[in-house]
């Protein structure tokens, strides 16, 4: 089966790789690209831990084929931090322990950006509604609002 | 497996390509043929696309609505015009499945997912499709009895009537897990109002049969009449007349038999 060469903007950085045919995004980002942030929880759209952002909106990254990218700009939790410095939303979930095994944590994140970037200053409700489709099995979630919450809660008095 | 990936520049073209190749699987969103991939589904051989702007297109100035199959919920939630079809579309996934997920392939999701098209099935949707010989305009009803048999079809577009008010048009979704889960069932009413009575009732229901289903016996309690407390009682004291439902792990075949009446009466008394 011959391969397919897809090229697309990785965190502000172009890539330029050849996929099968049928490969999902997260199978071209952990395995072709070597960023091992977005994680394989279900493979179903169920859990959210695959999310990325595609243009600045949030996508599950197993669930997308990986040609269908070609050209656009794909976000990662790799591109979150700043230098040396987390992103206050990294900031803030450390702060506020709304990480415990962190395996969903790198989706809870970008489902958070993909908020803030648009809604700088969320509801309660707002928030519980972006993380919707992304499931924590240890801390609950009632940390993970309450860090968002409080990151853009920060960004108001910065 | 790897599979082919052939990608079209016109729908009619994917369309002829679908229709020739049984393993062949159109990609809308991803949100059920790629989840079909990535569990090793190997009658998938061929993903077919198309970049068809037509596709994607909206169409909702008027009263007739029609939505391109391969609109996404969170695009309908954008369109002030479609505040009709809002809740059904809020009721699908999180944000990311919104992005996602389309009009089009909602149409082939089975329970516990398809809710949109249960609306769409309250409001006697058109579904325009594709095939080999040609584009032609099945009723919802007809797309969704013969679904198994529409592997070669691409659907285009649907179109619908819109409601004549916020009160004629009422959706309800059941989930374990909110905002945010499959259904355990859901329902939509459609009901026209012509000189205080109902004329033309629809209810349909999603999770109570293989496919989602029109509630006739619920429709036939209603019609004709106005929605007083003994008509509402009389169409759910129907509601599972002619349903099959199935016990999955949200919920067994008789629960479903024993709630469908009760939210069919609180839908239709505009209860939370």
């Amino acid at each position: 089966m011959s391969k397919t060469p897809l090229q697309f903007r990785h965190n502000g950085r172009d890539v330029a790789i050849f996929v099968d045919g049928g490969t999902n995004l997260l199978v071209a980002l952990r395995e072709l690209i070597g960023d091992m942030t977005p994680k394989f929880g279900c493979g179903q759209g169920g859990c959210g831990a695959c999310s990325v952002l595609i243009d600045g909106e949030i996508h599950l990254s197993c669930l997308t084929l990986a040609e269908t990218a070609a050209g656009r700009s794909v976000e990662t939790l790799d591109g979150m931090k700043q230098g040396p410095n987390l992103h206050p939303l990294q900031r803030a979930f450390a702060d506020n322990f709304a990480a415990q095994c962190g395996y969903c944590t790198p989706g809870m994140l970008m489902a958070a950006k993909a908020l803030l970037d648009r809604n700088p200053q969320p509801s309660r409700d707002e928030v519980v509604e972006a993380i919707s489709g992304n499931i924590c099995r240890c801390t609950g979630y009632e940390s993970i609002i309450n860090a968002i919450l409080a990151a853009a809660g920060g960004r108001a008095s910065a | 497996m790897a599979v082919t990936v052939k990608t079209f520049t016109s729908a009619g073209e994917a369309a002829g390509a679908l229709s020739s190749d049984r393993s062949a699987r159109y990609l809308g969103g991803g949100t059920l043929v790629m989840r079909a991939l990535n569990e090793g589904d190997v009658s998938i051989s061929t993903v077919i696309r198309a970049n068809d702007q037509a596709l994607t297109r909206i169409d909702a100035s008027g009263p007739r609505v029609t939505l391109g199959a391969g609109v996404t919920f969170a695009r309908v939630l954008a369109e002030r015009d479609l505040a009709f079809l809002h809740a059904p579309a809020r009721s699908i996934g999180g944000p990311a499945v919104r992005n996602m997920g389309t009009v089009g392939g909602n149409l082939f999701a089975q329970s516990p997912f398809g809710d949109f098209t249960v609306a769409l099935l309250a409001l006697d949707a058109t579904v325009a499709v594709a095939g080999g010989f040609g584009a032609r305009d099945v009723p919802i009803e007809e797309f969704l009895q013969a679904r198994d048999r529409q592997a070669g079809t691409l659907v285009l577009s649907v179109s619908c009537t819109r409601p004549a008010s916020s009160e004629a048009f009422r959706y309800r979704k059941i989930a374990r897990i909110k905002p945010k889960g499959g259904a355990v069932i859901t329902l939509a009413a459609h009901l026209p109002v012509s000189g205080g009575r109902i004329a033309g009732a629809r209810i349909a229901l999603g999770s109570m049969a293989p496919t989602q289903i029109r509630a006739r016996a619920a429709e036939r309690a209603l019609e004709g009449r106005s929605l007083d407390a003994a008509t509402i009682a009389a169409a759910a004291s129907a509601a599972t007349e002619g349903t099959s439902p199935s016990d999955n792990a949200l919920g067994s075949a008789w629960y479903r038999r024993e709630i469908v009446g009760v939210h069919l009466r609180r839908l239709l008394s505009g209860q939370e």
